[in-house]
């Protein structure tokens, strides 16, 4: 039938009916058959997608022989907390006569164990402690101020008429489309100026910046979508601009903040290029670590998987807090936009 | 209560004229309707009322005192929308209680309670009270925002076409409720609709606005009765008013087209004219016009005739079912004493009967 | 032109009926208006006539032939939908002339039938032009002309007005009805304007919750509801209902009042069980008059242009017990004033208030 075909193949056209779909479930069995596939399917690819995850929490529980065995060990190896506690220590490596007298000793610890049986005395906590205590700050500062600020932004843009709106969004938006990699250089120089580099501030500064064009665009899209009447009513009633901001919008926004406070994050969590060339020390973050976690006499494959384990964590918590808002944040405004 | 005047707003968007030169009082007490299409600045007249738009130029005053550079909050107005209006993450209680808890307000809780408590039961939503408003059908919904506005007891109410969102059935019985509730309290009220029953069934007076313009403003049965153009004879009545070009000879009004002849004595009315005539003025049956049933509309307490005579079609409505077929030939009158003429530009040309 | 035959048609979305068995018979050249609010099943139904959606159990026969699980395009229908699916970078012409091309009508043909139904509708002027420049009317309008050109059996209508503003309602209403006198095709229309239905249709058929609750002429719906649903849904406004309890010969309504129960319903009324029925008039069986014998206090008073409604209150302050009447448009009823009524005992209908389902007298 034509008309059938007319309505399915006009795309503006919303409800244009018939399709296939509806004649799947003609017969019950093959629309049960194929949700079973589905689901099947969804497993799979999650299981395909897990697999690297997977191999890093194993390997950060295998001994330093068992993580570079070949053929590689996926179950027949005994669990050790080595590599966690390479990761997390400082060691020297005891001479012939300190070894024996170490081994004497019935005081110590369990990581202290640990680290003798490879011949090792801890004499410290290493660096990667620090770092990522740094990562959280910076990456969680910055993550915060770039919401709060694209938040204030993207409610103007949504809501005033701003002279020259679309280009300062497009200028916005520009601010992301050059690779970071080239204005390392300038900006290097530029800390080293302002006496930046190597600080907190810096970094948290830089990823501010970057994240915001982000902010803005995605917390502009879930604004867009909340019915101006709402502030509208609440202004009648006797509130202020602000007031009903903080008490209508942003509680119906909750969604789209969470999408948004997911992504930056990420972002600001992985970033790897700035940190490298504008820290050394003091502030420097866990991504440039986790690659110079070297051991002695061999890369320590098992500390690289728990320090890169260990990373993981704090975003994979958050998100999962967030996961509810993340879904729908992301299937409805942001993507409209 | 107050009333509210408007002194020759004028309103412009990007350059397109929203509102030219709009003047009206809104008496105290007074259930005010504007109506008009979209667009013809309806809600931006409402909106520059609330402070929620400023205008380009004129004033508004409330009880003589202007009140433009007043905040919205400050300027003590109840705003209903059309939709959208109640805050998704509340609860009904909260929801009609918010106004009161305005910084401006500051009432304590006790008056609170009683004031939304009053309200609800006006409205019959007191059983709702605790429920979240995502859970409310449309017609609660509207019926909370009404509530919202009336628990403020503000200077004027401002309703932007609160009822058109909802389904025939509902919107009726709201409607009825909320003229009783409106006659009741004699609040000064500002209504906004698209819906011409809606205007004549609540209005005290009605303002018909178009592209940014008043027509006319008068009571519902002079709108009705005197439009004041042709735009005014369209805006109200169902089935539309018949119209058609005509001339003037020999005493008679004669329809272009048509057999259709009215022997009309009468001075002033112009060679060319359009000749409007409303539906329940053709009476099928009686008189001595010829034409032929073209089709028949049955809707139950009445029913709407298209008569053909020569070229034109008239429409008729007669109360209750008909025995009228299709391709009848029937004699029909029409009412010489409710004719209304309107000149080359549209406008009516008052006519002093003289048979 | 085709009958169209329904048999036990049902529709289940997974446990859950979108459409109870149905039966329905739509005789050769009839308008049909299937009736009711969103939800209620009748759009389904027309989806089934039209092969788009499958039925769950029950036949369908097209001109008495079985076509229940045939391809849309195998039941020789057209299906017109609420919005206008036409295609943006054709011209009118070819959007019409379309479905021809599918059915390989030569070119000839093609033109002759093209100018045919731009002819009956009117829009031979548009024939050249983009359906992207067309007013909404003009849009239905060529959607309807190609529905026309096909020739088909049925035509199959979705809410086809439903996107119209409501003066262009009245205005294609009218002309869709002309259409169907002119040509005089089985038609089967979707709507939930309880007016359009009346004012279209041979017969209508109002259905609610899945389940028919009356098939009749507009006439039958409208004075003789089969129950409560109906009464409501049709007329605008609807039926106006009062609950009561029989007591010698009368029937006590709220607010006190005593309506003396007609004659011609003694009879029926006597042998409810309990006593309780619903009296259910329309508004224009009331007549206002200072004698008449039954009161109410005026709620609010509505002026419709060529007619006035009053609306009353039986019970004071109780929107529940407000009635509609007609009333005479030049008069003046200030709220809160008494005025009495009396109704015309022919109009005036009852119903069982357990069932819903109206009575009829013996």
């Amino acid at each position: 039938m034509s008309e059938t075909t007319n309505g399915e193949s006009v795309g503006w056209q919303p409800s244009a009916p018939v399709n296939y779909s509806t004649r799947v479930d003609k017969v019950g069995t093959s629309a049960r058959t194929a949700r079973g596939i589905r689901i099947v399917l969804a497993f799979v690819l999650a299981g395909v997608m897990l697999i690297p995850v997977f191999w890093l929490g194993l390997t950060s529980f295998k001994s330093r022989a068992d993580a570079i065995a070949v053929p590689p060990k996926v179950v027949n190896f005994t669990p050790t907390l080595e590599g966690f506690v390479n990761l997390l220590s400082d060691r020297s490596v005891l001479n012939a006569r300190r070894l024996e007298l170490m081994k004497e000793r019935t005081d110590l610890t369990w990581y202290e164990e640990i680290a003798l049986k490879n011949g090792q005395q801890i004499t410290g906590i290493s660096q990667y402690v620090g770092r990522l205590r740094n990562s959280v700050i910076i990456a969680g500062t910055s993550t915060i101020l770039a919401v709060i600020l694209g938040l204030l932004a993207a409610y103007s843009f949504s809501r005033f008429k701003v002279p020259g709106e679309s280009d300062w969004l497009f200028f916005i938006l520009s601010t992301r489309m050059l690779p970071p990699v080239v204005v390392t250089i300038p900006i290097f120089l530029m800390y080293r100026q302002l006496g930046l580099h190597d600080t907190h501030l810096g970094l948290i500064l830089l990823y501010t910046v970057f994240n915001l064009s982000l902010t803005v665009w995605l917390l502009k899209g879930f604004l867009d979508e909340i019915p101006r009447e709402y502030e509208e009513a609440a202004m009648v009633d006797g509130y202020t601009r602000l007031q009903a901001f903080r008490k209508v919008v942003l509680p119906q926004a909750v969604t789209g903040i969470a999408a948004t406070t997911v992504f930056s994050l990420i972002f600001a969590w992985n970033e790897y290029a700035f940190a490298l060339m504008l820290t050394t020390e003091r502030a420097r973050t866990a991504p440039p670590t986790i690659p110079t976690i070297l051991g002695r006499g061999g890369v320590e494959w098992s500390a690289i998987a728990a320090g890169s384990l260990g990373f993981l964590i704090p975003v994979v918590i958050v998100t999962f807090v967030l996961r509810r808002h993340l879904l729908r944040g992301v299937t409805f405004g942001a993507i409209r936009q | 209560m107050a009333n509210v005047e408007l002194r020759g707003i004028s309103k412009r968007f990007r350059g397109v004229t929203a509102l030219r030169d709009v003047s009206f009082t809104v008496a105290d007490g007074e259930f005010f309707v504007l109506l008009g299409p979209t667009g013809a600045g309806k809600t931006t007249t409402l909106r520059v009322i609330a402070g929620l738009e400023k205008q380009d130029g004129g004033s508004v005053l409330f009880d003589g005192g202007a009140v433009d550079s007043r905040s919205p909050a400050e300027r003590d107005v109840a705003f209903v929308f059309q939709q959208y209006s109640l805050y998704p993450t509340m609860t009904v209680f909260d929801n009609l209680a918010f106004p009161l808890r305005s910084p401006l307000r500051k009432l304590d809780n006790t008056e609170i309670t009683r004031r939304v408590t009053e309200a609800a039961e006006k409205l019959r939503i007191g059983h709702l009270l605790q429920r979240k408003t995502e859970r409310l059908s449309g017609g609660e919904m509207q019926r909370v925002s009404i509530g919202r506005a009336i628990v403020r007891q503000p200077r004027v109410f401002l309703m932007d076409e609160p009822l058109s969102n909802l389904d025939a059935k509902l919107r009726e019985s709201l409607r009825v409720e909320l003229e009783h509730i409106q006659k009741k309290q004699q609040s000064t009220t500002l209504f906004v609709t698209h819906d011409q029953v809606e205007a004549l069934t609540l209005a005290d007076r009605i303002g018909v606005l178009r592209e940014g313009k008043l027509i006319q403003v008068a009571a519902p049965r002079d709108i009705y009765d005197k439009p004041a153009n042709l735009f005014v004879a369209q805006s109200v009545g169902t089935p539309r008013i018949n119209l058609f070009p005509s001339t003037y000879s020999d005493g008679s009004v004669r329809v272009a087209d048509s057999p259709i002849a009215l022997p009309f004595s009468q001075n002033g009315l112009p060679v060319h004219f359009t000749l409007g005539v409303r539906a329940e003025d053709v009476t099928p049956g009686q008189g001595d016009q010829r034409g032929e049933i073209a089709l028949v509309e049955p809707l139950g307490v009445e029913t709407i005739l298209h008569i053909r005579s020569g070229d034109v079609t008239l429409l008729s409505m007669v109360s209750g079912m008909t025995h009228y077929r299709l391709g009848e030939a029937i004699s029909f009158g029409i009412d010489q004493d409710r004719l209304h003429f309107f000149d080359a530009k549209g406008d009516r040309i008052d006519v002093e009967q003289g048979r | 032109m085709a009958t169209i035959e329904l048999r036990q048609v049902a529709k289940k979305f997974g446990d859950v009926y979108a459409v109870k068995p149905l039966d329905l018979t739509i005789a050769d050249g009839e308008f049909v208006v299937l009736l009711g609010p969103s939800g209620c099943g009748k759009t389904t139904t027309l989806r089934m006539i039209s092969g788009l959606e499958a039925t769950t159990s029950g036949r369908i026969l097209i001109d008495g032939k079985d076509v229940t699980w045939k391809h849309p395009s195998e039941r020789d229908i057209a299906f017109v939908f609420q919005l206008f699916a036409l295609y943006p970078h054709m011209s009118v012409r070819q959007n019409i002339e379309f479905t021809l091309e599918a059915q390989n009508v030569s070119p000839a043909e093609r033109t002759q039938r093209v100018g045919d139904v731009a002819k009956l509708l009117e829009i031979e002027h548009l024939l050249a032009q983009r359906p992207g420049g067309l007013s909404g009317g003009d849009r239905q309008r060529v959607t309807l002309a190609r529905a026309l050109v096909r020739r088909p059996a049925a035509f199959l209508m979705d809410e086809p007005l439903g996107a119209l503003d409501a003066d262009f309602r009245h205005t294609m209403r009218a002309e869709i009805k002309r259409l169907h006198l002119a040509q005089h095709a089985t038609t089967v229309y979707v709507t939930h304007d309880q007016i359009e239905a009346m004012a279209m249709s041979d017969r209508i058929v109002v259905m609610s919750a899945a389940e028919v609750q009356q098939v009749g002429t507009p006439h039958e719906v409208y004075h003789d509801p089969a129950n409560l649903f109906v009464a409501r849904f049709i007329g605008s406004p609807g039926m106006n209902l009062a609950p009561g309890k029989m007591a010698d010969g009368h029937l006590l309504l709220a607010g006190g009042h005593r309506y003396l129960i007609p004659a011609q319903w003694r009879g029926t009324l006597s042998q409810v069980a309990g006593g309780e029925v619903i009296l259910g008039f329309r508004p224009e069986a009331a007549t206002v008059s200072d004698g008449g014998s039954l009161a109410a206090e005026v709620y609010a008073n509505d002026l419709h242009g060529a007619y006035a409604v009053l609306h009353l209150s039986l019970d004071g302050e109780n929107p529940e017990t407000v009635v509609h009447v007609r009333a005479d448009r030049f008069a003046h009823y200030p709220i809160g004033q008494s005025v009495r009524f009396d109704l015309n005992p022919d109009m005036v209908r009852f119903f069982d208030p357990n069932s819903g389902r109206a009575l009829r007298t013996q």
